[in-house]
């Protein structure tokens, strides 16, 4: 982290942050899955500014031979940033940070990938930064669950990433550009919601007991949001196959309880209700999965009769 | 690029059929696939453009900034190309330093740019043989369905339309400017198999062709680059063939790339 006393005042009078959100709001996210022919699975997101692309490929032989485990499969993430993806280019090929953060959210994902299915192959996961914007590993791993998902690697659930911090004395939620140059503490974070373990921890600068579990908590919390999006890419891109069952719910996917420990007293703000501009995103999303497999059976609404014929009717 | 192992059924029937005028995917032989251009793509970059040609997706980002200029052109501006070949794209490209198909797909590419004087290098001079612009143009194929010579000039020449330089950033006097293209090159590649000479090579096609040939034209209809690839040959009059199919090809592309 760089100078807490520096110039730059990260949050107004009123509360808000430079890009006008709330502290414990969330950028814009858009996910898309499935949006590569060569990948085995694939998945676009954007992240506020951040625009990153994952592409899978595998379960494949693992070159070179020596690094095959007998035992299980291997996961092997590729964090690239292309040179335009930042302000001042970037020189192409991998440096020091790029293998760090390979490593780690190569790490994560072999956390919930189940490795032992696919023992001497390796499952190669390509995270491309098209542009970047604070977050991005986040974004990246986020992303890459996603893709995993796709190429239907068997996973015992997804990984969802954020990064918060400490902005101006204040705890924030997703840290963007100018925060994360110059705030007070940055704590990059993944969990796997479905069982509460977290895949991926970093922390730099300086933050007091308290205030780091506010901000584990923060980030869990938040993550269930996120969550739900991925969810949604995946419904999205899967639902022209879905047959729902007589009777099914839609709403099939309860929010799991994902925070550790549920103290709302740790929270500056009470209230984590979601922003607006994911609510607009789910909605849009929902909205759609929505028209092609109806909640009620009987109930469909006339969108889909275009679909049922191509489909050669029920 | 790198092939994939054919098997022998495939490469044989891709061939027969081209024999008999007919593509795998109902093409004619003189037509190219479906472009699609979104510009620019990417905030971060000066200029940007992301290409589909087909299946085949390109994003191409252009990055201006300041730099030392070369030594014996101390009042020119510096452009580098470069493609990489990224392993999300295919199964086939790995990671590691680029291999012979990813320097030739680089290098051609940045011959098309650089030898039809796309821009002129002149007003990108700062301060005599101190400072001038560099103008690096980053091609990423993230999705490889054949055909990335042509993809990727066609990208890299989408992205430079719309390409600024940030004179602000050094003078907080001068706006910035548009960069100003004299110049609209475009490639065309030709695939030849079994005697035959398919535009637009898709990756069936460029996995079990014969020979290879760009030919990169001008807005004026002149040739400004070329490349010859593979194992296989042209007659001379294949290659005045091609090149008048470059021409017009180039002609209606140049028109979606530019617009």
């Amino acid at each position: 982290m760089s100078d807490p006393h520096s110039d730059v005042k990260l949050i107004d009078e009123e509360g808000k942050r430079l890009d006008g959100r709330a502290l414990d709001e969330l950028r814009p996210i858009r996910i898309e899955a499935g949006v590569l022919e060569r990948a085995d699975g694939s998945c676009y997101l954007e992240w506020g500014s951040n625009k990153v692309l994952v592409g899978v490929y595998g379960p494949r032989e693992v070159h070179p031979k020596h690094m095959q485990n007998p035992l299980k499969g291997i996961v092997q993430a590729r964090y690239n940033m292309a040179s335009f993806s930042v302000s001042e280019r970037k020189r192409p090929g991998p440096d020091r940070r790029a293998v760090e953060i390979s490593k780690i959210i190569s790490e994560a994902l072999e956390c919930v990938v189940l490795t032992d299915q696919f023992p001497r192959t390796t499952v190669d996961v390509y995270i491309e930064v098209i542009e970047a914007s604070a977050g991005t590993r986040c974004a990246g791993l986020t992303a890459a669950s996603v893709a995993l998902a796709d190429a239907g690697i068997p996973m015992k659930d997804l990984v969802v990433a954020i990064a918060s911090g400490k902005i101006g004395d204040k705890l924030a939620l997703d840290l963007g550009k100018a925060e994360d140059n110059f705030g007070q503490a940055d704590v990059p974070f993944a969990i796997v919601p479905r069982t509460g373990e977290v895949v991926l921890l970093q922390m730099d600068g300086h933050l007091t007991i308290k205030e780091f579990e506010t901000v584990l908590d923060m980030n869990a919390r938040a993550a269930a949001q996120v969550y739900e999006l991925q969810k949604q890419a995946l419904v999205k891109r899967y639902s022209a196959y879905a047959e729902p069952a007589p009777g099914e719910e839609q709403a099939a996917h309860p929010v799991p309880a994902v925070v550790a420990s549920g103290d709302p007293e740790h929270f500056h703000e009470p209230k984590i209700a979601a922003p607006a501009p994911i609510d607009a995103v789910v909605d849009e999303i929902l909205g759609e999965v929505e028209k092609v497999a109806p909640a009620v059976p009987g109930e469909e609404p006339e969108v889909n009769a275009d679909e049922d014929e191509a489909e050669g009717g029920e | 690029m790198p092939a994939d192992i054919v098997s022998f059924i495939k490469r044989d029937y891709i061939h027969s059929m081209a024999k008999q005028g007919v593509r795998l995917d109902g093409r004619g032989m003189e037509e190219i696939r479906e472009v699609t251009v979104t510009k620019p793509f990417v905030t971060s970059a000066e200029g940007s453009a992301r290409v589909r040609l087909g299946k085949t997706d390109v994003i191409v980002g252009v990055k201006i900034e300041p730099g030392t200029p070369f030594a014996d052109r101390p009042n020119q501006g510096v452009l580098i190309a470069n493609a990489e070949l990224v392993p999300i794209a295919s199964p086939d490209f790995e990671t590691g330093p680029p291999r012979p198909p990813a320097i030739e797909l680089a290098r051609v590419t940045d011959r098309a740019i650089r030898e039809a004087q796309t821009f002129d290098l002149a007003p990108l001079c700062i301060e005599p043989g101190k400072k001038v612009w560099m103008v690096f143009v980053d091609i990423h194929p993230v999705d490889y369905h054949g055909n990335l010579f042509d993809s990727c000039e066609w990208g890299a020449l989408a992205a430079l339309t719309v390409a600024n330089v940030p004179w602000s950033k050094i003078d907080p006097d001068r706006k910035d400017e548009r960069l100003k293209l004299d110049n609209l090159p475009v490639s065309i590649t030709v695939a030849k198999l079994s005697g035959k000479l398919l535009v637009d090579p898709s990756l069936d096609e460029e996995e079990v062709a014969d020979a290879r040939l760009t030919v990169c034209t001008d807005q004026n209809g002149d040739v400004r680059a070329m490349q010859k690839g593979l194992a296989g040959s042209f007659t001379v009059d294949e290659v005045k063939y091609i090149v008048e199919l470059s021409r017009a090809l180039g002609k209606q592309v140049r028109s979606k790339l530019a617009d």
